[in-house]
């Protein structure tokens, strides 16, 4: 098992003639992923990396046969197109999207986290490096396969870069991977910790869960409330980035008020701390914080 | 803890909460009072009556009390003089010639709202901004407006989440109504002004539109006393006309963002550059575990291109670093094409100072070649490299 993505995941790229679409349809058959279809308009009938691009994904769905049907997409479009393509992942029965683009305006997000609340469908990102699912030889993703061992780990993040180094420190100490699930670095994204916490607490090959935050929104801080209101009882760890960064300026009073004081490291510190979650202080004390704890 | 530099610290009528250093996903652009004035006005609501000017021949009649007010991209305007009552056109003029020499926060004031002063009877709050967590706006109301907003207990502030696909319905005016306890009249002015705000919200690709204080004024017109907006910086390719909004950035930064580099100046000796603004944040953690003093936050994203690379170590110095510690982690990014771009910067124009570099993942051991071949430190994890800086620096 895993979280997300697993060897029943049949992706749909969307994007895949562009340069990053192509590099990373590259990356994810290579790892072992099956990615089934491709969507550029104008493209049909053409193939890259393998895979049959189609116009739509209405095309797409209505050409391949029922076994090879995608299930799953990923949006490598530009942030102007980017909420369109989900929408019409989502509108053509895909129940997971995760959502590469940077620089989707935020009003966009809303709307399409909206959307996928009424289609029921799991969004991951956007600006997210994907979802990556070791022992299955799943990613539906632009990380670094390189850095990943399966193993019994779960890991939930918001960096790009600042998870390779953990995941990477991981597997230098001998801590394989269940899943890993990068959120996100936008303000309004659709997978959230808290989401990623249930999932990797159902999920039986999972033991333990790690979890790199930073600074800004109080994602971190409802992610600790909730491990105490859903009794989440798999140890967790976590590492929160810019403890010493100097505060945002906002303008106006409205975020004080959302926020209440929340956002802060030292607000996520003591929030996880209270929640029974071992705080790191630098990103290479996680492989041994694990170790101790579970002998 | 290392604080940044400049106007940074200058607080004003500005309220600080924490985000990520910078926001990653856009950092929002704030708009002067004139232009935030200005969107409010064109969406419907009304504003007091006045014109934003530059030079104070422009002024000419003007009918009673003015308020004149500097234009600057930065609080703390009240504190520095930029905001200053007129009773006639003489006074108004030569406060506005004053303001206009003025310099507040470094930035030149360009130029001054003249602005009626209202006859205030009651001040109320408004505003709709993004709520991260509910990936939602939230719509906030509030019959106690003014500068105290924030210590007004939460149940006098009225908040309710506009689903995007649904919109502002009337059930939630009601309710908005209710909490506020207007009498009716007053309360369903204020329900119409929220509902054009929220159109004004969406229309304008906005983060945020704060109206405080939503003036009652002494004849009984809703006026908006002041506004801010913040507009998302990820929409300028549907609203060209926010492009060159001048923000509160120092020149340094704002040359970087130019050439599309995520920096930071701050307080310290130590210039940091990193890749992705997650590890760059945690470098400089690392570094003040060690005593260090970050000089710069700045994030390379996710290019190996060496002239990129190249622009960023040149940004790098001109904010004469100390130290210069470089942590890199290869993962899609080749460790060895950013380490070339940095011995082609370094050999040809200099780094101005020590580089110590931490590199590690796809190519590394070439990169770490490369990279002591331009004669920098290499260390071989992020804490080793923040030690190594912090003792070059002469801290820890």
């Amino acid at each position: 098992m895993s979280i997300i993505v697993d060897r029943q995941t049949r992706v749909m790229v969307h994007g895949i003639t562009g340069h990053q679409g192509t590099q990373h349809t590259r990356a994810m058959n290579e790892y072992g992923t099956r990615v089934v279809a491709g969507v550029t308009p104008g493209k049909a009938g053409t193939t890259v990396e393998g895979v049959p691009v189609f116009n739509s994904v209405a095309d797409a769905i209505a050409r391949l046969p029922a076994e090879s049907r995608p299930n799953t997409s990923i949006i490598f479009v530009p942030a102007p197109y980017a909420k369109d393509s989900a929408y019409e992942a989502m509108a053509g029965g895909v129940r997971t999207v995760v959502i590469i683009t940077e620089h989707i305006p935020v009003q966009d997000a809303m709307q399409l986290m909206a959307f996928a609340d009424y289609k029921k469908a799991v969004v991951v990102g956007p600006n997210t490096p994907g979802v990556i699912s070791p022992g299955e030889k799943a990613k539906v993703g632009i990380m670094p396969a390189a850095v990943f061992r399966p193993g019994r780990i779960g890991v939930i993040s918001r960096s790009g870069t600042l998870t390779y180094e953990v995941v990477n420190s991981l597997s230098e100490a001998g801590i394989g991977q269940s899943s890993c699930i990068g959120l996100g670095g936008d303000p309004v994204v659709g997978t959230s910790f808290v989401e990623a916490l249930d999932m990797f607490s159902a999920d039986r090959e999972t033991d333990a869960i790690v979890m790199v935050g930073e600074i800004g929104g109080s994602a971190e801080e409802a992610a600790a409330e909730h491990i105490l209101s859903a009794h989440i009882s798999k140890p967790v760890f976590a590492y929160i980035a810019g403890r010493t960064a100097p505060p945002g300026k906002r303008m106006g009073h409205a975020g004080a008020i959302v926020m209440r004081g929340r956002g802060t490291a030292e607000s996520k510190v003591k929030a996880l701390s209270a929640a029974g979650v071992t705080v790191a202080r630098v990103p290479s004390e996680i492989p041994r914080l694990l170790k101790e704890t579970r002998m | 803890m290392w604080n940044s530099v400049g106007n940074r610290q200058d607080r004003g009528d500005f309220i600080y909460i924490p985000s990520t250093i910078p926001p990653q996903g856009g950092s929002g652009l704030k708009l002067m009072e004139a232009r935030s004035r200005e969107l409010l006005s064109r969406n419907g609501i009304e504003v007091p009556e006045g014109k934003e000017i530059s030079q104070p021949e422009d002024l000419h009649d003007i009918a009673k009390d003015v308020v004149v007010k500097a234009q600057v991209p930065v609080g703390g305007r009240g504190k520095a003089g930029g905001i200053r009552f007129a009773k006639d056109l003489v006074e108004a003029r030569a406060l506005a010639a004053d303001i206009l020499k003025m310099e507040i926060g470094g930035f030149r004031v360009r130029s001054v709202l003249v602005v009626e002063k209202l006859d205030i009877a009651r001040e109320l709050y408004l505003s709709i901004t993004v709520d991260r967590e509910a990936g939602m706006p939230i719509l906030m109301a509030s019959a106690d407006g003014g500068m105290e907003i924030e210590s007004v207990r939460d149940e006098r502030i009225f908040r309710d989440h506009i689903n995007p696909l649904v919109g502002l319905q009337a059930y939630q005016l009601k309710n908005m109504q209710s909490v506020l306890g207007l009498e009716k009249a007053l309360g369903q002015k204020v329900a119409g002004t929220a509902a054009k705000l929220y159109d004004a919200f969406k229309k304008e690709d906005a983060e945020l539109l704060e109206i405080n204080p939503l003036v009652v004024t002494a004849s009984g017109a809703l006026v908006a006393g002041d506004a801010k907006a913040i507009i998302d910086d990820d929409s300028l390719f549907r609203h060209p006309e926010y492009k060159d909004t001048e923000q509160d950035v120092t020149p340094l930064e704002k040359e970087a963002r130019e050439k599309g580099i995520s920096f930071v100046q701050l307080d310290g000796d130590i210039g940091v550059i990193a890749n992705g603004a997650g590890l760059t944040m945690a470098t400089l953690d690392a570094l003040a575990l060690t005593g260090g003093r970050g000089g710069t936050f700045l994030d390379l994203g996710g290019t190996d291109d060496p002239e990129k690379v190249k622009e960023a170590f040149r940004i790098l110095k001109k904010a004469h670093p100390k130290v210069i510690l470089m942590n890199i982690f290869g993962g899609i990014t080749r460790c060895d094409t950013v380490a070339q771009g940095v011995h082609e910067v370094v050999k040809t124009e200099g780094a101005g100072a020590p580089v110590v570099a931490r590199i590690k993942g796809w190519y590394e051991e070439k990169a770490r070649e490369i990279l002591k071949d331009a004669g920098m430190v290499t260390a071989s994890t992020m804490e080793e490299a923040a030690r190594i800086a912090t003792k070059l620096a002469g801290g820890g």
